[in-house]
C-alpha cells in the first residue's frame, strides 16, 4: 500500500494546526479588541499582528486547497456540509482583514471598522468552532456525496464548540499581547489571559468528557485497555499545562504563557485526531478512499517537500524582522 | 416559492459575481507589484526624491488592494467546494495539485513579504527591502502563472484521461499545465494587468496635471503610464490576436460567438455591430464589412469559418453576452492604443504635460483597464458555456448538493458585505488619491501617525 495518502495525512494535520496556532492569536486579538482599556492600546494590539495576519491565513488557504489537492472527495462532501458556516466564516475573514487597512486610514469612521475587525474575528471563530462540533457529530453521507440538510450544522454541541473556540483563541490572543507588549497593555492582556484561562478549561473538560460518552466508537478508542494507558498522558498533559499557565501568569512571564496555551492547543488537536483516526469524513469516508489520484499526490508532494522548508524559513525571518516589544514609540 | 430556485444558476450568478470582484484587484496588485518595484529601483539609482514621493503614495493604495485581493480571494479558493462539489470531485485530481502549487509557490510569498514591504521600511536594510519588493511582485505573477494554468485547462483540457465514474485522472502534468490555450491567457492577462495599472495611474496623474498639484511627481505617473501605453497596448493587440486564433483552433464556436456568425460560410463577413439572436438564430441589424471576419481568422478572404449552426442548439453559449463583451474589450484596447499614439505625438511637440483636453482625456480612460479585463473574462468563462470544463463536463453536473434558497441566501449576503466593504475600500484608494504624494498628513494610528507605529523609529520622525 502506497504512503503518499498518509503523508498527505499528516501533511494537512501540520498545516491545519499551523493555521489554528497563528490565526488562532490573531484572531485572539480581535475578539479581545473592543474591550482594550485604551485607543493607544488598540493600535499597539492592531499593529502587532498587522504584518503576519496576512500571512497566517494563507495556512487556511492552504489547508482547504491541500485538501482539494490530496483528498478531493473529502473536499467535495465537507464543503457542501458546512455551506453555511464556512460562508459565515468567509464573511467574518472578510470584515476584519480589510479592518487592518481601513482603520488606520479611517478618520470618522474609526469606530465602524474597529467593531468590523471585532465581529468579524468572533463570527470567523465561531463559524470554525461550529465546524469542529459538527464534524464531531458526523457529516451525512450518501454515495459520494453529502446528503444533509443546509441546518444539519446547528445544534446545542455546536453552538458549545463554538463559543469554546472563541475562548480558546482569546486565550492564545491574550498571551501573545502579554508577550508582546508592555506596560498598561500587558499587564490588562494578563488579566485577560487568567480569566480567559479559566473558561479554557471549563470547556476543554465539557468537550474531552461528552465526545467519548456521543460516539461509541470514540469511547471504544479511549476506554479500553491497553490504549487508556497510552492516551492518558493527552489529557494529563493537559491539565498540567493549564495550571502551569496559571502560575506563570502569576508570576509575571512573558514568553511562557504563550507557548504553553499554543501547547494545550496542540493536545487538544492530537486527541481530536486520534479520535477520528483514520476518518477524513467521520464515519463514512477514510482518508484513504478520499485519496486524490497517486500521481496527483504525487506531483505536488514533490513540490512540497521541497517548498515547504523554505515557507517555514521565510516565515520565521518574517517573523524575526519584527521581533521584540512593539511599543508607542517604536518596537525598541 | 424558495424551494424552486435553481441552484445551477444561482451558483453560476454567484461565482461570477465573486470572481468579477476578486479579478479586479489582481488586476491593480499584478501591475502595481512590478511597477513599486521599478520605482523603488529608480529610487535607490537617482537622486530624485519624487520618486520615493510616488512610491510612497502607492505602496498605500497597493496595501488596501492587495488587503482587498486576498480576502476576495480566500472566498474564491472556498468557492470550488461550497458550490461546485461535483466539479471538485471529478476534476480535483487535477485542479487541485495545481491551485495547490499557487499556495505554495505564491501565496506565501507574497503574504510573508507584503509584511516586510509594508511595515519593515526602518527594520530592514535598503537592499533587503528593495528585495522582499521583489519578491512580491514576483509572488503575484507566480499566483497568476498556476491560476491561469488551471483556467486554461479548464478550456483546452488535455494530458489527462477520463476514469469510468467520470473523474479526471491526469496523465501527463507537462501537457496538462501547458495546454494549448496557457501561453496565450497568461501572457494576455499580465500585459492585461500591466495596462489597467498603467491608465489608472496616468489618470491620477493626469488629475494632478489638471489641478496643479504635484507637478513633478505627477509627471513621474503620467510619463510613466504612458510609455505603458505606447509600448504595450499594441502588443496586447497582437497577443489578443493570436489568443484569438489559438481559440478558433480549440474553441470554434467560441470565435462564432464572439463573431456573431450563426452559419458556417466562405468569406464570413466581419460584423462591427448588431444584436444577436439567440432564439432566432441570426444577428440583427447588423453592419458589416465583407470577408473581413475570414481575413482575420483565416489569413484568407475566402476562407471557411464555421458558424453556430454546426453545433446542437444545446450547446451554445450565451451569444449576446459574448458578443459584446468581446467589442467592449477590444473597442477599449483600440482607445488605449490611440491614447498611446497620441501620447507619442505630443510627446514630440513637447507637450505632452501641459495638452489639457489630453489630460481629461486619461482621467477619462483610467477606468478602461479594469472594464476590459471584466469584458475579457466574460468573454472567456461564457464563451465555453455549456461546459465548465469544456467537452468534458457541463456546468449543470458540477453543481454542489445544496438547495436554491440556500445559494440564494448566501449571495444575497456576498452582495451586500461587497457592498458596504468594497465600497469602503473606493473610499479610501479615493482618499489617498486625493492626499497625493509627499503628503505628510498622518494616516496611520489614532494619534495620526504617518507611518504604522511598530516601525516608526526617531530617524524617520524627524523628516
Ligand atoms: C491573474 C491573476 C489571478 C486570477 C485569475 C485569480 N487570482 Fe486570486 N489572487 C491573485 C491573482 C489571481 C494575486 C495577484 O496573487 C492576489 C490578488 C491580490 C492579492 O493579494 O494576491 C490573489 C489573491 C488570492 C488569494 C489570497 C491569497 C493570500 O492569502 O495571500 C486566494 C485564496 C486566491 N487569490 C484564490 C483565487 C482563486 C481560487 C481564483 C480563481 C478561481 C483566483 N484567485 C483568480
Ligand atoms: C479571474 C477572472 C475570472 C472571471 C472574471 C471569471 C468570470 C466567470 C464568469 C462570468 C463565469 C460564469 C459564466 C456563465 O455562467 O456564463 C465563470 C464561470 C466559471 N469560472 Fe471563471 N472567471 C475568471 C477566472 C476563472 C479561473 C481562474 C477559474 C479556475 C481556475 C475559473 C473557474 C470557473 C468555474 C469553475 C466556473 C463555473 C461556474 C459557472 O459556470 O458559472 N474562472 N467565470
Ligand atoms: C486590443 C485588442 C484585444 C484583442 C484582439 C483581445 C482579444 C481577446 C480574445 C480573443 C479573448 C478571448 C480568449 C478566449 O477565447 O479564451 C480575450 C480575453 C481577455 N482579454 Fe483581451 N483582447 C484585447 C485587448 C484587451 C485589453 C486591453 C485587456 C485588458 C486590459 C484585455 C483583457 C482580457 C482578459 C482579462 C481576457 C480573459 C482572459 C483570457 O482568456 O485571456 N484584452 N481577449
Amino acid at each position: 500500500m502506497s504512503q503518499i495518502p498518509l503523508v498527505w495525512y499528516c501533511l494537512l494535520f501540520i498545516a491545519l494546526c499551523l493555521y489554528v496556532f497563528l490565526d488562532g492569536f490573531d484572531l485572539g486579538i480581535g475578539i479581545l479588541f473592543p474591550f482594550a482599556p485604551s485607543e493607544e492600546s488598540r493600535d499597539l494590539m492592531m499593529n502587532s499582528i498587522a504584518p503576519f495576519w496576512d500571512g497566517n491565513e494563507t495556512w487556511l488557504v492552504l489547508s482547504g486547497g491541500g485538501l482539494l489537492a490530496a483528498f478531493p472527495l473529502a473536499y467535495a462532501i465537507l464543503m457542501p456540509a458546512f455551506y453555511m458556516p464556512v460562508i459565515l466564516m468567509l464573511l467574518g475573514l472578510i470584515f476584519r482583514g480589510v479592518a487592518f487597512e481601513f482603520r488606520f486610514k479611517a478618520t470618522r469612521s474609526r469606530r465602524i471598522w474597529d467593531y468590523a475587525f471585532h465581529f468579524g474575528s468572533v463570527l470567523a471563530a465561531f463559524m470554525q468552532g461550529m465546524i469542529l462540533g459538527t464534524y464531531v457529530l458526523g457529516v451525512h453521507v450518501v454515495g459520494r456525496s453529502y446528503a444533509g440538510g443546509p441546518f444539519d450544522w446547528i445544534s446545542a454541541y455546536s453552538l458549545m464548540t463554538g463559543m469554546a473556540l472563541i475562548f480558546g483563541y482569546a486565550l492564545l490572543g491574550s498571551t501573545w499581547l502579554v508577550m508582546k507588549t508592555e506596560g498598561a497593555t500587558q499587564s490588562w492582556g494578563r488579566k485577560c489571559a487568567s480569566y480567559v484561562l479559566a473558561y479554557v478549561a471549563f470547556f476543554l473538560a465539557i468537550v474531552s468528557i461528552s465526545m467519548p460518552l456521543m460516539e461509541p466508537r470514540i469511547k471504544q478508542l479511549w476506554f479500553t485497555s491497553p490504549n487508556i494507558f497510552y492516551l492518558l498522558p493527552l489529557p494529563l498533559a493537559s491539565l498540567g499545562l493549564i495550571l502551569g499557565i496559571w502560575r506563570q501568569l502569576c508570576r509575571g512571564a512573558e514568553t511562557s504563557p504563550f507557548f504553553m496555551s499554543l501547547g494545550v492547543f496542540l493536545l487538544g488537536y492530537i486527541g481530536w485526531a486520534i479520535s477520528f483516526w483514520p476518518w477524513l469524513v467521520p464515519f463514512a469516508v477514510t482518508f484513504r478512499q478520499a485519496a486524490a489520484a497517486p500521481s496527483s499526490q504525487a506531483f505536488l508532494l514533490v513540490g512540497t517537500l521541497v517548498v515547504l522548508p523554505l515557507i517555514l524559513v521565510y516565515v520565521s525571518y518574517c517573523y524575526y524582522v519584527f521581533r521584540g516589544k512593539v511599543s508607542q514609540g517604536g518596537y525598541y | 416559492m424558495l424551494g424552486h430556485l435553481d441552484p445551477v444558476m444561482l451558483s453560476r450568478i454567484q461565482f461570477a459575481f465573486i470572481i468579477a470582484f476578486h479579478i479586479l484587484f489582481p488586476s491593480f496588485t499584478i501591475g502595481l507589484g512590478s511597477w513599486l518595484a521599478v520605482l523603488q529601483w529608480r529610487r535607490l539609482r537617482t537622486a530624485n526624491s519624487a520618486y520615493g514621493d510616488v512610491y510612497h503614495m502607492w505602496v498605500k493604495i497597493f496595501a488596501v488592494t492587495f488587503g482587498m485581493g486576498v480576502v476576495s480571494g480566500v472566498v474564491m479558493s472556498f468557492q470550488f467546494g461550497t458550490n461546485w462539489a461535483l466539479f471538485s470531485d471529478r476534476a480535483g485530481n487535477i485542479l487541485g495539485p495545481m491551485l495547490g502549487y499557487e499556495v505554495l509557490t505564491a501565496f506565501f510569498l507574497e503574504a510573508s513579504f507584503l509584511g516586510v514591504m509594508l511595515f519593515g521600511e526602518n527594520r530592514v536594510g535598503r537592499k533587503t527591502y528593495f528585495a522582499s519588493n521583489i519578491i512580491v511582485a514576483a509572488g503575484t505573477l507566480l499566483s497568476a502563472f498556476w491560476i491561469l494554468a488551471a483556467n486554461s485547462f479548464m478550456q483546452t483540457p488535455q494530458g489527462f484521461r477520463i476514469a469510468k465514474d467520470g473523474r479526471l485522472f491526469p496523465v501527463d502534468w507537462k501537457q496538462i499545465i501547458f495546454n494549448p490555450s496557457f501561453p496565450y491567457r497568461f501572457f494576455h492577462m499580465v500585459t492585461a494587468a500591466y495596462l489597467t495599472t498603467a491608465f489608472a495611474v496616468g489618470g491620477v496623474g493626469a488629475w494632478y496635471l489638471l489641478r496643479g498639484r504635484h507637478i513633478k511627481q505627477a509627471r513621474i505617473m503620467l510619463g510613466m503610464a504612458m510609455i505603458m501605453a505606447i509600448f504595450v497596448a499594441p502588443l496586447q493587440l497582437f497577443i489578443g490576436d493570436s489568443h484569438g486564433r489559438n481559440t478558433l483552433k480549440y474553441q470554434p464556436e467560441k470565435v462564432a460567438a464572439m463573431e456573431g456568425l450563426w452559419k458556417t460560410q466562405r468569406g464570413a463577413p466581419s460584423i462591427i455591430f448588431g444584436w444577436p439572436d439567440q432564439k432566432d438564430e441570426v444577428t440583427k441589424y447588423a453592419i458589416e464589412i465583407p470577408k473581413l471576419s475570414s481575413l482575420i481568422l483565416t489569413h484568407d478572404p475566402e476562407g471557411l469559418v464555421r458558424g453556430l449552426d454546426e453545433w446542437p442548439r444545446g450547446d451554445h453559449p450565451p451569444v449576446p453576452l459574448v458578443f459584446f463583451a468581446f467589442r467592449a474589450m477590444v473597442g477599449l484596447g483600440s482607445l488605449m492604443i490611440l491614447t498611446g499614439l497620441t501620447a507619442l505625438v505630443l510627446f514630440f511637440r513637447k507637450r505632452l504635460f501641459d495638452t489639457r483636453w489630453f489630460q481629461r482625456w486619461c482621467v477619462l480612460m483610467s477606468p478602461a483597464g479594469f472594464l476590459a479585463v471584466l469584458c475579457g473574462w466574460c468573454v472567456t468563462e461564457t464563451g465555453r458555456q455549456p461546459w465548465v470544463v469544456y467537452n468534458i463536463l457541463r456546468t449543470e453536473q458540477a453543481v454542489s448538493p445544496v438547495n436554491g434558497a440556500t445559494v440564494a441566501l448566501s449571495f444575497c449576503a456576498f452582495v451586500l458585505t461587497y457592498a458596504v466593504v468594497f465600497g469602503a475600500g473606493v473610499h479610501f484608494i479615493m482618499k489617498l488619491i486625493g492626499k497625493g504624494p509627499g503628503a505628510r498628513e498622518k494616516t496611520y494610528g489614532s494619534r495620526g501617525l504617518d507611518q504604522p507605529v511598530l516601525i516608526t523609529d526617531p530617524a524617520s520622525e524627524k523628516d
